[in-house]
């Protein structure tokens, strides 16, 4: 059972990076702070952050494949 | 575009759609489960992406620019902790067989039909507009592609119901869903299916989306790229320009609202919970579901800004852009391949919401009524066929509810906010199923109180604006309040404002419910079923699942239990599912089952999984006499397993606490025979010490006695070792008596100033006579300012008495060479004052110079014996140590002994 | 010829009162005030008898006794044990060591002078 609450414990501290970075005022940082590309950088913050935290959910997820 | 050809091409959509379930229902049937795949249960979940996300992102984010997100992060976030919410979920619902969100709730509070029935109420009311949204959207989509290629909004429906295609399409999908959801009543409740076709959907609508977006985008950076940069400057197209995170509150709030709502809705309940297959598929769920949200969220704002500046003028609709642009584009097939992908999502959302929702109100409202009828009277023979027919009513009415809403109140918000409202109602069960999942305290009338509230403030501030808003209510009273009463205006409750309005409504109806929850909860303790449903649903994850108590006592008839089974699920499947339980139980035919708890068990969560928890109870309960179970039975029961960990525990410990007496016994015992040992070692020594000088007084008294003859110079000789042998004695017999008082504690003790070098001085004039006789030279050393200690006068003379007859013992004498020497002095020793007497005779070696305080141990390499008892030094030590100080022997700086003792100094010796 | 009695014993005070006894009873008295002395005395000159303490520094009177009888050439020296601790297991293990009588301390002047007499009679 103790794998399994590592899981948990790992999955808790990504939604709580989550929380941090996007309803933190972090957020607010970025907005009218240029863009890339043509992108406002907003954007490519917000993205960025949501495809990180699924691909670390899913590294965690994989480590914990039986 | 012709009508029949998009009537066509959507039916023959919805048939491969139907060619899909049956195919996964085959395949099932042969045990080679497609739906068995966490791929396919990811993206099940999706049913979450309605016609609201597909039509509705769009608009929202041309209305107000980032918002739209926040329906997606919240869901995002709360994934990950699906390890243990979800699983938690899953594993109550696998145990308890609950097949739908208010059999959830009620079974967690007691197996209450109440309960069930108002989170029924609850769903069907939140829920209805959500339906009409999806009929609206299908309904607009289809009339918007009929006018291909001219880009015209819809006028507002003013056409009979039977010309109204959104009327059509409500029917239709009533007819589709049923076909679908409602074959046969199956005791697992699991449709396997329509998981396998709600997969298939999700695919198809991402596609549609991802491809329209690729397109538009394309559009946008390339053709329309000019007319873009014109665009720059206008303010609608500015929140997505230049984009700015919305109030924090609502940013918040509603992220928040969507995360509960991705678990509490009907819908979600039943792919996440009811038909997930196995809980590792959780684990692929966790991440590729968001994924999946990412992904039908990329090309959202471009498609959006497209719209802005392909429709410069705003008359058409923004939820709209992603069908309306293909037409303006001329992409015929790319706008079929849009309309193809928002049926999708509205049908898979209709179909499993409304069977989600039908199965709630046929076995948490209908029914619960109709078991109250029957038991006055005998029920019908054939259960399934009267459940299976109340659940084809219910979706048709749900169905033809959400048309009657679209009617009245659809025109009056854009898609988003609908959804948003509807999200609110069912966020209200969050207190209770998260609550419920980790607090044990919940009670029935709490979870019934937090409901209600929170429901009635949820129609206050988000209902009761949409009707105003449709003009069925005077539209001052939203701001005013009713009666002119500002505080309790519907918009700005207790005077919050500032606040859009679904935070506002979440806010209020969630702080009435969890408070009400509370409250309530807290008036009284759970009672015996509560208390047995909350350690299934809060220990859920723990040791691979509670263990199942079944609460219960009484008679029962297997007879009985088989025909109730049989009117609910039929003869062959009761059979079936009989035969397997008492196979497992090792029971050789159904009819022999013992009827026991653990049967009457079995036969409630069987039909649990076709009438719901609250139901199957109350009709298990009609065919057995169940005695009713105290609390305190009930307690005990449910402790006992810990109980009798708590024994062992018990067990462990006193046996732990037996061995350590154990211990402490053999070494006092040790140090008893120790005791003993050293008691007998005195006693013998003393006798010896007794025995020697009275054997010299007999002996000599004998003498005398026999010989009068005896020459006059001898008999004095004789009569003066008398003399001295009886002083021995006594002195000996003193000692002992002494020592025995000391150890003991009893010695008086006339403790006062007292000035060594007044002690030292009358201790040498008491053994002044002994030295002389021995040639002994005496030396002095001490200060001249008075050192003072506390003692007790006497004994410390007695003290330097004993040092000094153990100096003069071992000094030489009687060799005129080596005169013997004996030193004494006194000096200060830090805080103490330090006396040492030291004499010039053979020393004491190293390893015996602590035996010589020991009782009777003399030195051995001492010179002439009966001077001293072997007492005095260890009486010394006795009265040093008792007042404070400490004695030592140690080598003299040149030969000898030196024995030393220091005690602390009265007052601070002078610098 | 008189006998030759050994006194070994460290008590001065017993000592002179064994050696008044014996005399007195016409030994011929030798003294060692402790067990080596006593040794070597025996061995110098072996006596017909010896007047052993058991308690004495350096070498205990068992330690003497044992000696003795294990030398051959002493097998004829008698030994009269005497001592301040008069428990029976002190006195069985002199017997047992070859001591041939055993008298407590104190001890009666003319028990002893008795009890001497006989063992030295024994021999002739």
């Amino acid at each position: 059972m103790p794998r399994a609450r590592l899981l948990r414990q790992r999955l808790l501290t990504l939604f709580l990076l989550g929380l941090l970075l996007l309803f933190s005022p972090l957020v607010l940082y970025l907005e009218g702070a240029g863009d890339w590309l043509g992108i406002p950088l907003l954007y490519v913050y917000l993205f960025a952050v949501w495809a990180l935290i699924i691909l670390l959910a899913a590294v965690i997820a994989a480590w914990h494949r039986d | 575009m012709s009508g029949p050809l998009i009537i066509v091409l959507s039916f023959a959509y919805l048939g491969l759609l139907f060619a899909v379930a049956w195919w996964a229902d085959r395949r099932a049937d042969q045990g080679r489960s497609v739906v068995a795949h966490p791929t396919v249960y990811a993206l099940s979940l999706a049913v979450y992406c309605t016609a609201w996300t597909f039509y509705g992102s769009v608009g929202r984010a041309a209305e107000s620019g980032l918002g739209f997100l926040t329906i997606y992060l919240g869901p995002t976030l709360i994934a990950l902790l699906w390890g243990s919410l979800a699983l938690k979920m899953v594993r109550v619902a696998k145990a308890e067989r609950i097949i739908s969100i208010a059999d959830f709730i009620a079974s967690r509070y007691g197996k209450s039909q109440l309960l069930g029935g108002l989170v029924t109420i609850v769903a069907v009311i939140g829920v209805i507009p959500y339906i009409a949204l999806q009929l609206k959207a299908v309904s607009w989509s289809f009339t918007i592609l009929l006018d291909y290629p001219v880009v015209r909004m819809p006028s507002a429906a003013d056409v009979p119901p039977w010309a109204d295609t959104a009327f059509i399409v409500a029917l239709l999908l009533a007819a589709f869903t049923i076909l679908f959801g409602t074959r046969h009543l199956d005791a697992s409740q699991r449709y396997e299916g329509l998981v396998a076709a709600i997969a298939f959907e999700s695919i198809v609508k991402l596609t549609a989306f991802l491809v329209a977006g690729v397109v538009l985008t394309l559009w946008l950076l390339g053709p329309a790229h000019f007319e873009l940069a014109i665009a720059a400057d206008d303010p609608r197209l500015q929140p997505l320009l230049q984009p700015r995170v919305p109030p924090f509150q609502d940013w918040f709030a509603t992220s928040l609202l969507a995360a509960l709502a991705v678990m509490l809705l009907p819908r979600q309940f039943q792919v996440t919970v009811v038909e997930n297959s196995d809980e590792r598929h959780l684990r692929r769920a966790l991440w590729l579901f968001p994924l999946y949200l990412l992904l039908i969220n990329l090309f959202v704002v471009p498609i959006a800004i497209a719209g802005l500046v392909a429709f410069p003028n705003g008359d058409v609709d923004a939820d709209t852009f992603i069908l309306t642009l293909p037409i303006l584009l001329q992409l015929p097939w790319l706008a079929l391949l849009v309309f193809i992908g928002g049926l999708s999502a509205a049908t898979g959302m209709v179909i499993v919401e409304t069977i989600a929702l039908s199965t709630m109100v046929s076995n948490d409202l209908v029914l619960p009524l109709l078991l109250r009828r029957w038991r006055r009277r005998s029920p019908p023979a054939d259960l399934g066929r009267w459940l299976l027919a109340i659940r084809r009513g219910a979706i048709l009415i749900i169905l033809l509810l959400g048309y009657g809403y679209y009617r009245l109140a659809g025109e009056a918000y854009e898609l988003v906010s609908i959804g948003l409202v509807s999200f609110v109602a069912v966020a209200q069960f969050a207190p209770m199923v998260i609550g419920g999942l980790y607090w044990r305290g919940g009670t029935r009338e709490g979870a019934l109180a937090g409901l209600t509230a929170g429901f009635l403030v949820w129609m206050y501030t988000l209902l009761l604006p949409y009707f105003a808003m449709s003009g069925w209510l005077p539209p001052a009273f939203m701001e005013a309040g009713p009666g002119g009463v500002q505080l309790l205006a519907p918009l700005a409750l207790f005077g919050f404002e500032g606040w859009n309005q679904v935070t506002h409504g979440l806010f209020w109806s969630l702080a009435a419910n969890i408070g009400s929850f509370l409250l309530i909860s807290s008036l009284r303790e759970p009672n015996a079923v509560e208390a047995a449903q909350a350690r299934i649903f809060v220990d859920a994850t723990r040791h691979g699942g509670a263990g199942k108590a079944p609460l219960w006592r009484g008679s029962a008839e297997i007879a009985e239990l088989m025909s109730l089974a049989e009117r609910f699920l039929g003869p062959e499947r009761t059979a079936a599912a009989f035969a397997d339980y008492a196979r497992r139980r090792g029971v050789a035919r159904a009819q022999l089952l013992p009827p026991d708890a653990a049967t009457v068990y079995f036969a409630e969560t069987l039909l649990s999984g076709a009438i719901g928890g609250a139901s199957a109870r109350v009709m298990v309960a009609s065919v057995t006499e169940e005695e009713i179970i105290g609390m305190d039975e009930v307690l005990n029961i449910l402790d006992e397993a810990n109980e009798i960990r708590a024994y062992s525990h018990e067990l462990e410990r006193k046996s732990q606490a037996l061995e350590a007496a154990t211990a402490e016994l053999r070494a006092a015992n040790l140090q008893l025979q120790e005791l003993d040992r050293l008691k007998d070692d005195f006693m013998s020594s003393v006798t010896h010490e007794l025995r020697t000088p009275l054997a010299s007084i007999r002996a000599f008294s004998e003498i005398l006695h026999d010989d009068p003859d005896l020459a006059v110079e001898q008999r004095q000789r004789f009569i003066a070792i008398l003399v001295s042998e009886t002083e021995r004695l006594s002195r000996l017999v003193n000692q002992v008596l002494d020592l025995a008082k000391i150890e003991s504690g009893h010695a008086d003790w006339r403790n006062e100033v007292v000035i060594l070098q007044e002690t030292i001085a009358q201790a040498l004039s008491t053994t002044e006579q002994l030295l002389r006789e021995r040639g002994i030279v005496v030396t002095l050393e001490q200060p001249a300012t008075p050192a003072a200690v506390w003692a007790d006068r006497d004994r410390l003379i007695q003290v330097l008495v004993n040092l000094l007859a153990n100096a003069a013992k071992f000094a030489p004498a009687g060799d005129p060479e080596v005169p013997g020497q004996v030193r004494v002095s006194l000096a200060a020793a830090g805080a103490d004052w330090r006396v040492c007497v030291t004499d010039n005779g053979p020393g004491i070696p190293e390893h015996e110079r602590e035996l010589v305080f020991e009782k009777f141990r003399q030195s051995a390499s001492g010179g002439n014996k009966p001077l001293g008892t072997g007492l005095g030094l260890p009486i010394s030590r006795q009265i040093i140590e008792h007042l404070g100080g400490r004695v030592w022997a140690e080598a003299a700086p040149e030969k000898g002994a030196r024995l030393c003792f220091d005690l602390p100094a009265h007052a601070p010796p002078p610098a | 010829m008189n006998k030759r009695i050994l006194i070994i014993d460290d008590e001065p005070n017993i000592v002179i009162s064994l050696q008044f006894l014996m005399e007195r009873a016409g030994y011929l008295v030798e003294v060692a005030s402790d067990g080596e002395a006593g040794l070597d005395l025996v061995r110098a000159q072996p006596p017909d008898l010896i007047v052993l303490d058991v308690m004495m520094p350096k070498l205990d009177g068992f330690g003497v006794l044992e000696a003795i009888r294990a030398d051959s050439a002493l097998a004829g020296v008698r030994v009269l044990m005497l001592t301040a601790k008069g428990r029976e297991a002190e006195q069985r293990k002199g017997l047992e060591l070859g001591a041939d009588a055993y008298m407590p301390k104190p001890f009666s002047t003319r028990d002893l002078v008795a009890r001497v007499k006989a063992l030295l009679d024994e021999d002739t």
